[in-house]
C-alpha cells in the first residue's frame, strides 16, 4: 500500500508545455509508467504534446475542467510560473480535482492566502506549493523527486524540505528499508497540506511500518504534529519514528531561503521543535546524514 | 525587503493612517529648514536604519553617556545639534550586532503628547493561512519579552480574506487595546486601512510599535516597521524604488541580482547547496563538527551554469572563507550543471582555499566525471557526513 498516489492515479499537468513541465513529465512517464493523461494550456487546447524521450503523446486541453472530464483524471500537478500559479491552483479547485500538487516556488504569500480561503471550502487536497511532490516507489511519481534513489519498502517519509526528503529517501534505501511513499509538503508559510494530514495517513497505512518526519525552523507545525502523535498514541496508534529539524544554527530574524523558515517573535526555533518531537517519541537525529541509521536504531529497539 | 520608518509612514499616510508630520534629511544643513517646516515646539530626531532598538542604541563615536538614536528636541537649535551628533556616526543597537550601522538619514518629526503606548502588528498567521492582527496594551517595548513574560497580554485576531476587516473584528481589536472615545472612533478607519495597506502592497510584516493614544484621545502611528514579500516585488515597482542598498550586505545584494537565496554569516566555511532545508542542514552539520558556516546559500532548483558560477564567486569573494563545501542533491537541479558551473567559476577566479564537493541525485555520474576531468584540486565526498568531515579537516590542517 501507499498514501496519496498509486499506480492507478491519473495525472494532469498544468504548465506542461514549459521547459520544467516538459522535463518532469518526461521523467514521470519514464518512472514505472506513471499515468500522465494530459496537459492544460488555455491557448493550445486541441494540440498534442509529445515526450522528447520516448515519443509518448499527451492531449492538451484548454481548461482543467475539460481535461478532467475527458480523461477521468483524479490528480493534477502545477509547474506554472509564480505570477500565475495561484490562479492555476484555483482553477483546479474549481474543477474539483481531488488531489492538486503545486511545485512552483516563489508564489506571493497573499496569493496563497486567497487560495487557502477557496481550498478550505472545497473537497480538494493541495500539496505544496514550493514542494518536490510525492512519490510511491515503482508506482507513481508526481513532481520533481529523482526516482532513481527510491526503493519499494516500509518507511513513510514526510518533509518540509525538498532536498532533505531526498536525503531521507536515499539513506533509507541504503539501509535496505525502502519507502511506501515520500511526501514533500513544501517550505512556504501558507500551504495546503501539513504534517498532521500526512502522519494520519501514514498511521492508517498498513504497509507503512515506520515514519521519518523532517521539519525546519519557523512556525509551529512540528509542535502541532508532535501533539497529534501524543494524542494518537493514547488511542493506541503509534509507529516507530525518526526525525530531523533543519536550521539549528540559523540566526534569529533572518529568512533562510524558504519564506517559512524564519525564527521570529520568539517562535519557531529548532530546540523547541526537537523537544516537542522527542516528547512524542520521535528519535531526532542531530545530523542530517544519520536519518537512515537513526531509524534503524529505533527499529532495533 | 525592508524599508525605513519614514518611508513606511509615508506609505501608510497614503492609506489614510494618522501619522505625524515629518521630514527626512540626509545632511546636517537640511535640519534647520526641516524643523522650521514643522509646527513645534516639540520635535523628535530619529535615526533611519534598518534595525530596531534605536532609542536604546548607542553611537560608537560618542561614548557611553551620549544620548541614543531617537532624541527629543525642544527647540530648532536642539534639533540641529542632535543632527550634527547623529548623522554619519555608527549606531549600535540590540539588533545591529557589534559592528553597528552608519546613520545616513534622519527623520525629523513633530512631537506628540503620549497618553498610552500600544502594540499593533500585522502578519500572515500560518496556522490559519490568514492575515492576522497581533495587538497588546504593552506597547513601546520589546514585544518578544512581552510574549515571553505575559503571553495573556497578546491578542491575535485573524481576518477572513473574503470579508476583510469587519466591524466585529474592529470591536475585538479595540477591546483588546482597551480603546474608548475618540480612539475607538479612529480605530474604525485605522485598522481596515492597515489591513488594506498590508494586502495591497504584499507586506510580510507591518509593525506599529508604539501605536499611541495621545492626550487629546486620538490614535497616532508613532513608529512603523515594514517588510515586504520578496516574491511579490515583481508587481510593486513603487515599493522596489524604496530599497536602500546601503543598508544591505554587498554580497547579499549581488546574490539577489542572481535570484540566489544568500545570507551572510560569521563563520569561515562557505557553503553552496541546493534547497533551503538542505542548505540549513549543511550549516548544522558543519557546526556539529565544530566549525561555523560563513553563509547560507541556496542556489535553488532550476539554476543554470551561470547562476552556479555567480554563487561560487560570491562565496569565494568573502575574505572570511577558508574552505568551501558544495553539497548538491539533484532533483530538478542536475549534477552535471552544478559541476560545469563550479569548474567555470574556478577557472575564472581561481581557487585559493580547499573545496569539497558532494554530488548526489540526477546525473550524478556525469557531474563527477566533469569534476574529475577538470584537473582542479577538488576533494570529492561520498555523502553529507563525509563532506562535512573533509571540509572541517581541510581547514584545521
Amino acid at each position: 500500500m501507499s498514501i496519496l498516489v498509486n499506480k492507478d492515479t491519473k495525472i494532469l499537468v498544468q504548465g506542461l508545455t514549459g521547459k520544467t513541465g516538459t522535463f518532469h513529465t518526461e521523467q514521470a512517464l519514464a518512472y514505472y509508467g506513471t499515468k500522465m493523461v494530459g496537459g492544460i494550456h488555455p491557448k493550445k487546447g486541441g494540440e498534442t504534446w509529445s515526450s522528447g524521450v520516448d515519443g509518448t503523446a499527451l492531449p492538451i486541453f484548454a481548461s482543467v475542467a475539460e481535461a478532467k472530464e475527458r480523461t477521468g483524471a483524479d490528480a493534477t500537478v502545477i509547474y506554472v510560473p509564480p505570477a500565475g500559479a495561484a490562479d492555476a491552483i484555483i482553477e483546479a479547485i474549481e474543477a474539483e480535482v481531488p488531489f492538486i500538487t503545486c511545485i512552483t516556488e516563489g508564489i506571493p504569500v497573499m496569493d496563497m492566502v486567497r487560495v487557502k480561503a477557496k481550498l478550505d471550502k472545497s473537497k480538494s487536497r493541495l500539496l505544496g506549493p514550493n514542494c518536490p511532490g510525492v512519490l510511491t516507489p515503482e508506482e507513481c511519481k508526481i513532481g520533481i523527486m529523482p526516482g532513481s534513489i527510491f526503493r519499494k519498502g516500509s518507511v513513510g517519509i514526510v518533509s518540509r524540505s525538498g532536498t532533505l526528503t531526498y536525503e531521507a529517501v536515499f539513506q533509507t534505501s541504503n539501509e535496505g528499508l525502502g519507502q511506501t511513499t515520500a511526501v514533500g509538503i513544501g517550505g512556504d508559510p501558507v500551504k495546503g497540506t501539513e504534517f498532521i494530514d500526512m502522519l494520519e495517513m501514514f498511521l492508517a497505512d498498513e504497509a507503512t511500518q515506520s515514519i521519518i518526519m523532517i521539519g525546519e525552523i519557523g512556525g509551529s507545525a512540528e509542535e502541532e504534529a508532535a501533539q497529534f502523535l501524543i494524542d494518537e498514541a493514547k488511542k493506541g496508534r503509534k509507529k516507530p519514528m525518526a526525525g530531523f529539524i533543519a536550521g539549528r544554527t540559523a540566526p534569529k530574524g533572518r529568512t533562510m531561503g524558504h519564506a517559512g523558515a524564519v525564527v521570529s517573535g520568539g517562535k519557531g526555533d529548532a530546540e523547541s521543535k526537537i523537544a516537542a518531537m522527542e516528547a512524542a517519541g520521535i528519535k531526532v537525529s542531530p545530523s542530517p546524514a544519520r536519518l537512515g541509521k537513526t531509524l534503524v536504531e529505533v527499529l532495533k529497539g | 525587503m525592508n524599508i525605513h520608518e519614514y518611508q513606511a509612514k509615508a506609505l501608510l499616510k497614503g492609506f489614510g493612517a494618522p501619522v505625524a508630520e515629518g521630514v527626512a534629511i540626509l545632511k546636517v544643513e537640511e535640519a534647520e529648514a526641516a524643523a522650521k517646516s514643522l509646527p513645534g515646539p516639540l520635535y523628535v530626531v530619529k535615526s533611519q536604519i534598518h534595525a530596531g532598538g534605536r532609542g536604546k542604541g548607542k553611537f560608537k563615536e560618542l561614548g557611553p553617556d551620549a544620548k541614543g538614536g531617537v532624541r527629543l528636541a525642544k527647540s530648532i537649535e536642539e534639533v540641529v545639534a542632535h543632527a550634527k551628533d547623529m548623522l554619519g556616526n555608527t549606531l549600535v543597537t540590540a539588533q545591529t550586532g557589534d559592528a553597528g550601522k552608519q546613520v545616513n538619514r534622519l527623520y525629523i518629526e513633530d512631537g506628540a503628547d503620549i497618553e498610552r503606548e500600544l502594540y499593533c502588528s500585522l502578519l500572515v498567521d500560518r496556522s490559519v493561512g490568514q492575515v492576522a492582527f497581533v495587538v497588546s496594551t504593552e506597547g513601546g517595548m520589546d514585544i518578544e519579552a512581552v510574549a515571553h513574560d505575559t503571553p495573556e497580554k497578546i491578542h491575535t485576531i485573524a481576518i477572513d480574506p473574503v470579508t476583510g476587516v469587519t466591524a466585529d473584528d474592529v470591536a475585538k481589536i479595540s477591546k483588546a487595546l482597551e480603546l474608548s472615545g475618540a480612539a475607538a472612533e479612529d480605530a474604525k478607519a485605522l485598522f481596515p486601512a492597515l489591513y488594506k495597506a498590508f494586502g495591497e502592497k504584499d507586506m510580510a510584516l507591518l509593525e506599529v510599535n508604539p501605536l499611541i493614544v495621545m492626550k487629546d484621545g486620538h490614535l497616532r502611528v508613532l513608529d512603523a516597521k515594514m517588510s515586504f514579500d520578496g516574491n511579490a516585488l515583481f508587481r510593486h515597482d513603487d515599493v522596489k524604488a524604496l530599497r536602500d542598498e546601503t543598508e544591505e550586505d554587498s554580497k547579499e545584494i549581488e546574490a539577489s541580482k542572481w535570484d540566489l537565496a544568500y545570507v551572510a554569516l560569521d563563520g569561515n566555511i562557505g557553503c553552496m547547496v541546493n534547497g533551503a532545508g538542505l542548505a540549513m542542514a549543511t550549516m548544522d552539520i558543519i557546526k556539529l563538527y565544530g566549525k561555523e558556516p560563513a553563509n547560507f546559500c541556496d542556489v535553488g532548483g532550476g539554476a543554470g551554469k551561470e547562476k552556479v558560477a555567480a554563487a561560487f564567486k560570491i562565496i569565494t569573494a568573502d575574505p572570511k572563507v577558508e574552505g568551501i563545501l558544495v553539497n548538491i542533491f539533484g532533483g530538478i537541479m542536475r549534477c552535471d550543471v552544478i559541476a560545469e558551473g563550479v569548474v567555470a567559476a574556478v577557472q575564472e577566479v581561481g581557487l585559493k582555499v580547499p573545496l569539497v564537493v558532494r554530488l548526489e541525485g540526477t546525473n550524478v555520474e556525469l557531474g563527477k566525471k566533469i569534476l574529475n576531468e577538470s584537473g582542479l584540486a577538488i576533494t570529492a565526498a561520498d555523502d553529507l557526513d563525509d563532506a562535512a568531515k573533509k571540509i572541517v579537516a581541510a581547514i584545521k590542517a
